[in-house]
């Protein structure tokens, strides 16, 4: 729309066929004719409608073809990485089930010797802080035979 | 209703005879694939033959055909969105072999070369326009087609034509070379 028509609100009026000037109308003529003829001689063309059916055929196979093999690769390849993510789930399982299982054991060996070196300490400590049983009668008698 | 159907028949098959050649040469021109221009007629005879019990005859036979021709091709641009297909698979003719259409006539070479020349600018100025302005377009300038009838046909009011028009022509000036 020109500015004119905007600012007027008119619509653009066309010009009739016979208001054009000659050369545009006789570019439009040509055109006119050019399209006839065009279509005048497809459609007196015998034209084989399975040869459109089969070209048209051909591209929908080809078509849908190159669908389905995306399709497949994509869900196959979804497959084949869930299943990989599978496996090394699994493995890390057993790896981390081994770890826990070695921890373990190794705790348990050192709890075991820790053990075993409290009780060596506690023996150590009460051989040497508990008096011999014997220790205050043999000191008595020591002390008798002095005063004799 | 098979009597019904029946007696119809030749009627139907009378009107395929006399509208086909101007239905099919418009979406020929639409569209410039005479394989989707063959398979939008065929459709478009198809939904007529399905309705044809239902035309009430408020319009001519010719306006009704071509408002559901044209249906039919903007529902066939719509459902094409996807750029990818709509490169691969249109059968477009280029706009030189389009333009090697011209009546057989007794022109001269010299002539004829020229006629060509300008058949193919305005091709490409019809190329640039708006799927709305170039069916006007046609309608008004390749099928000779009343203002009053093209907006029967396209339900568009006869001011929004002219203006559809007169852009289509001045893209069509500038094609030839800026001539009013």
């Amino acid at each position: 729309m020109s500015w004119i028509s905007r600012f007027t609100g008119r619509t653009e009026d066309a010009p009739e066929i016979e208001e054009l000037d000659p050369a545009l109308k006789q570019a439009l003529s040509e055109f006119k004719a050019s399209v006839h003829a065009w279509s005048d001689a497809e459609m007196g063309r015998t034209r084989t409608v399975r040869a459109t059916v089969v070209r048209r055929t051909w591209r929908l196979v080809a078509g849908w073809s190159l669908a389905a093999m995306l399709l497949a690769g994509t869900a196959s390849g979804g497959i084949y990485e869930y299943h990989q993510r599978q496996l090394q789930a699994q493995a890390a399982a057993i790896r981390e089930a081994e770890h826990q299982r070695q921890l373990a054991a190794q705790k348990a060996l050192e709890d075991a010797q820790q053990e075993e070196d409290m009780l060596a300490s506690v023996d150590t400590d009460v051989s040497r802080e508990t008096p011999s049983a014997m220790d205050p009668l043999v000191q008595l008698s020591e002390d008798d035979s002095g005063t004799q | 209703m098979a009597r019904a159907e029946e007696s119809t028949a030749p009627e139907f098959s009378h009107v395929v005879a006399s509208h086909r050649p101007q239905i099919f040469r418009f979406l020929l021109a639409s569209t410039r694939d005479v394989d989707l221009a063959e398979t939008l007629t065929q459709e478009c005879f198809l939904k007529a033959h399905r309705h044809w019990a239902s035309f009430r005859g408020e319009s001519t036979t010719m306006t009704w055909l071509m408002r559901i021709a044209i249906n039919l091709q903007k529902d066939h641009w719509r459902n094409r969105r996807v750029q990818f297909w709509r490169q691969t698979s249109t059968n477009s003719v280029d706009l030189d072999e389009a333009s090697e259409w011209l009546p057989s006539g007794e022109s001269s070479q010299e002539q004829t070369l020229l006629a060509r020349e300008r058949v193919g600018q305005v091709w490409k100025a019809v190329e640039g326009l708006s799927e709305r302005q170039r069916t006007v377009f046609l309608l008004r300038f390749v099928e000779e087609m009343e203002l009053s009838e093209i907006a029967r046909t396209t339900g568009l009011s006869e001011g929004t034509i002219k203006a559809h028009l007169s852009r289509a022509l001045a893209r069509v000036r500038t094609e030839l070379g800026g001539r009013r």
